[in-house]
């Protein structure tokens, strides 16, 4: 924990983006996390990320749970809408929010607490719908406001700081939100953030349910030997599938590259992700194929990383409820009651 | 690249910009900081230490210091370092009592010092405590040399050379005033053990054009005319005066003929008006008494009516530049014209020794310079050693002090029989400054306050009275404040390679982005790889390898704030913000007991 903001004073070469804003615009107040928190690391890649993508503040709604990580929505993004939402239910905050006003960015922040036990169903049902949005856990593995006991995606086999096994199998956020049907499904590491800003970058440019399963080791409670969520762990067991570059714009990719080593996914915003591949056999576009990847290197102790699958003609909530262009809440009487004339044409239909 | 020897003494200090662009390397944040906790005294006695004359410097100092300070680099200006070490010196209280207290024990050894300029009590100061017997001999009536004679007294009143240079001679140095040297050779007759020559560079250039000679009346060589106001010979002087000279000098000269009766008072200069050597502030204070400064105009005649002044001509040049950069001044053909009742000449100074013997053993070079060695200041005579702007030509008061420890060190060295070229290292101390989980035992708030301006008296007030100081100095309050600006530079961040479990804490709180963790590289292709550019190169990267994962650690020292926050975010401790004290060695005993510092 940090009593002091940071200094206002910066590098005198720092850059400013397309806005003319520059990254540290895209700073919240100081963070009150555990000093070393991963979480801490994932909230600098979402503003790196942000102030790349030339991001409006004030176009971007950050929600959030209960938890150390729903706190982290504070720490960044300063003059961005938030909501802090009951335990839990930060994804059907979410999806109403979305519904009013669909214009806005939507990012949701929660846990592995938040997400895996509490809100295992708000989850579910946000990522089924397909709400346009930014999902991402930041997954410790631990209860660390509560001292540490384990939450739901601790591996069965990993042990606390005391020494005790974990007997409950653990629930693999990735493995569902792919069967769910989300979208752009990615795994990334708070220590890795060359790997995790352009994967927050892709998902914030995808259309429909977007998630992120982040590993962010909890430096107090689950930072030992034993854990599997640990920097030691992470690092030594990571297997990342591929290496992600957001292109934005609609520049055309002249470079070339050996055969089968790049694959390019066009998203409907006409961003280009060109994932150089660090796994031979991968398909990120191969929901099936994801699936069983995933699961055979489970089995062998790895934790796949990278962008591990998106469909870049994908359509959100709005497209499958058919709601009007405009956003809800901006509509005005006269978009909202047709008229006597038309009242009477459809009570006329009925008679 | 190779990871930083953080055990070399010049690595942190280099840190410390403004220690290590002091030439006396005074511990500029040390007594910033005592200075912001209020304690005058030692904040005196810290500067007193290293730079002998803090009231004085405090007011009159070149600054090498500002320039090279942090604070400019992520900030519009840097600290007024300057004017703080006034702040020590208006504020304290008895200091004597923290000084040597004689009589010391005498060594047996004399030493003789021409001229009681800075560099000759220097060094008198350094060798007295420790139990030289030292006479100094000026021809002036008061001790100070150019200090005393130079610099008016609305820049520097005569209560503060009475004072800083009466600390010296309490300590118990012989002063034989009034005594000008006509010759060495008779001096070492004597049979002193050493001779310290701090005869400074006491001649006026002359200007030679025609007319000079049928004007002598009303043209001044700037320093004699300087030394005449400063003693009360020479009050007044015509309305219409030109100051010919670009330096400070000149900045001097016209300033006081502004306040002896000078209405129009103009400088003109040669050069163009950025290339002049004049410190931007005091050109600033020149032109803020309405002396217009005129450059480009080189001296072409005085011209003269009945055998009195009536002006002067100059020919108009432009500044051309060679591929090689080097400047030519062109003549345009045009010739300017300005009247004028008196002109000052302030356009250089020289070494002179006329007294000096060619058979005593002391080699010139062809510029009539002595040869000094510039590390031990010796002459070819073993016996004389040389200092200030006796030995290299006109520079500050600050190079002058810094000469007298190095000369000090190298007599007490000679005389006890021991090898001068074998010098003494600094002392070096390092400590942790943490004292809580959020605790350092320095404020680690970083002001954003801009640098504060001194208060200035009034013109009205000011340009009346030659004896009425200009300056006020910055109060308490304002004093206080701008203590805080300063960024503790020398609180360094110390990296511990083992404990680190890169989780990149650091990186992400640091404000100016300057810590890496990469692969490693050699330098230059690894500058440009660093999370902000670092291509300021005289700034050194601190790298720091032994991490788990192969990867270095690699901090750009160019910006760092010293805030400590890499520090406070680091859940093992591998950042810590330790204090670097770096004491220049002096000869022993040392002089001055600093009270254990905080």
């Amino acid at each position: 924990m940090t009593f002091l903001p940071k200094p206002k004073l910066h590098h005198p070469k720092l850059a400013e983006n397309g806005l003319g804003f520059t990254r540290r615009d895209y700073e919240g107040s100081i963070s009150t996390l555990c000093a070393g928190c991963g979480h801490d690391s994932i909230s600098a890649a979402i503003i790196h990320a942000c102030f790349e993508l030339d991001l409006p503040p004030h176009r971007i709604a950050k929600l959030s749970g209960i938890g150390c990580s729903s706190k982290t929505p504070t720490y960044f993004l300063g003059n961005s809408h938030g909501f802090n939402s009951v335990h839990g239910r930060m994804p059907s905050v979410l999806t109403g929010a979305n519904l009013a006003n669909r214009d806005l960015i939507y990012l949701g922040v929660s846990g592995d607490g938040d997400s895996a036990s509490i809100g295992f169903g708000q989850f579910a049902h946000s990522i089924r719908r397909g709400v346009n949005m930014t999902y991402i856990v930041e997954n410790n593995g631990v209860y660390g406001l509560t001292k540490g006991q384990f939450s739901a995606t601790a591996d069965k086999g990993a042990k606390s700081k005391k020494g005790v096994a974990n007997n409950d199998e653990a629930i693999d956020l990735v493995a569902v939100a792919l069967q769910l049907g989300a979208t752009y499904v990615g795994r990334s590491f708070s220590g890795d953030k060359a790997q995790l800003i352009p994967l927050i970058k892709g998902a914030l440019a995808h259309k429909g349910a977007a998630f992120i399963d982040c590993l962010s080791p909890c430096v107090t409670f689950n930072n030992h030997e034993g854990s599997t969520k640990s920097f030691d762990y992470v690092r030594e067991h990571n297997a990342a599938v591929n290496f992600l570059d957001v292109i934005e714009g609609r520049e055309e990719i002249t470079a070339d590259y050996p055969a089968g080593s790049v694959e390019i996914v066009r998203q409907h915003d006409g961003s280009l992700l060109k994932l150089r591949k660090l796994a031979n056999d991968y398909d990120a576009t191969d929901r099936i194929a994801a699936m069983n990847f995933l699961q055979q290197h489970h089995a062998r102790g790895e934790i796949v990383t990278g962008l591990l699958y998106v469909d870049g003609e994908s359509g959100d909530m709005h497209d499958l409820l058919g709601t009007a262009q405009h956003p809800l809440n901006g509509m005005n009487d006269d978009m909202l009651c047709p008229g006597s004339a038309a009242l009477e044409k459809l009570n006329a239909s009925l008679r | 690249m190779k990871p930083t020897d953080i055990r070399d003494p010049d690595y942190f200090h280099k840190v410390v910009d403004c220690q290590w662009a002091c030439p006396a390397h005074t511990p500029v944040p040390e007594y910033i900081r005592l200075i912001a906790a209020g304690r005058y005294d030692d904040a005196y006695m810290v500067n007193w230490k290293s730079n002998i004359f803090p009231g004085i410097l405090g007011r009159t100092c070149d600054r090498p210091c500002e320039p090279a300070c942090r604070r400019g680099r992520v900030d519009e200006e840097p600290v007024a370092i300057c004017r703080l070490k006034r702040v020590a010196a208006d504020n304290k209280g008895d200091v004597h009592r923290l000084m040597p207290q004689g009589p010391f024990a005498s060594n047996g050894k004399r030493v003789a010092i021409v001229g009681a300029g800075p560099a000759g009590l220097g060094v008198a100061r350094d060798l007295v405590p420790a139990g030289y017997q030292v006479t100094v001999f000026d021809s002036a009536p008061k001790g100070g040399g150019f200090i005393r004679s130079q610099i008016p007294k609305f820049r520097l009143p005569d209560s503060v050379i009475d004072e800083e240079v009466g600390y010296i001679t309490d300590l118990g140095v012989e002063t034989r005033y009034n005594s000008y040297i006509s010759s060495l050779k008779g001096l070492m007759d004597d049979g002193y053990d050493a001779v310290f020559v701090a005869s400074g560079a006491p001649r006026g250039r002359e200007l030679d054009v025609p007319g000079r000679q049928d004007s002598a009346a009303n043209i001044h060589i700037g320093i004699d005319w300087l030394s005449s106001v400063s003693f009360g010979h020479i009050t007044s002087i015509g309305k219409r005066v030109i100051v010919l000279g670009g330096g400070n000098t000149a900045m001097d000269c016209c300033r006081s003929a502004r306040r002896l009766g000078g209405t129009e008072v103009k400088v003109i200069v040669r050069s163009g008006f950025e290339e002049m050597k004049a410190s931007p502030w005091e050109k600033e204070d020149a032109i803020h008494e309405d002396i217009p400064i005129i450059n480009f105009l080189v001296p072409k005649e005085v011209i003269h009516k009945h055998g009195k002044i009536v002006g002067m001509s100059f020919d108009k040049v432009e500044a051309t530049y060679d591929e090689k950069g080097r400047r030519s001044l062109i003549p345009t053909g045009a010739i300017v014209q300005y009247a004028c009742d008196d002109v000052l000449v302030a356009i250089g100074q020289e070494n002179a020794f006329p007294w000096i013997e060619q058979d005593i053993g002391i080699a010139f070079d062809r510029w009539g310079m002595p040869k000094v060695d510039p590390v031990t200041f010796q002459s070819t005579n073993p016996k004389v050693f040389f200092g200030g702007d006796a030995a290299f030509g006109p520079k500050n008061i600050i190079w002058a002090v810094s000469n007298a420890h190095q000369a000090a060190i190298s007599i007490d060295r000679f005389c006890q029989g021991q090898d001068i070229n074998d010098r003494p290292p600094p002392g070096v101390t390092l400590a942790s400054q943490k004292m809580g989980i959020h605790e350092w035992s320095y404020d680690n708030d970083v002001s954003i306050d801009l640098r504060f301006k001194v208060p200035h008296r009034d013109k009205e007030v000011s340009l009346v009275d030659i004896k009425t100081e200009v300056e006020l100095g910055f109060d308490q309050v304002l004093g206080f404040k701008e203590a805080q600006r300063c960024l503790n530079c020398d609180v360094q961040t110390v990296f511990a390679p083992k404990l680190c479990i890169e989780c990149d804490a650091c990186v992400d709180i640091c404000p100016v982005d300057c810590i890496t963790f990469t692969e490693d590289g050699e330098e230059a292709e690894l500058r440009g790889r660093l999370n902000a550019p670092a291509d300021n190169i005289s700034q050194d990267i601190y790298v720091s390898d032994g991490l788990k994962t192969g990867r270095i650690m690699a901090k750009d020292e160019d910006v760092c704030l010293h805030c400590g926050l890499c520090a406070e975010r680091c859940p093992t401790g591998a950042w810590d913000m330790q204090r670097f004290l770096l004491d220049m060695a002096q000869v022993n005993p040392v002089p001055a007991k600093v009270e254990a510092l905080a």
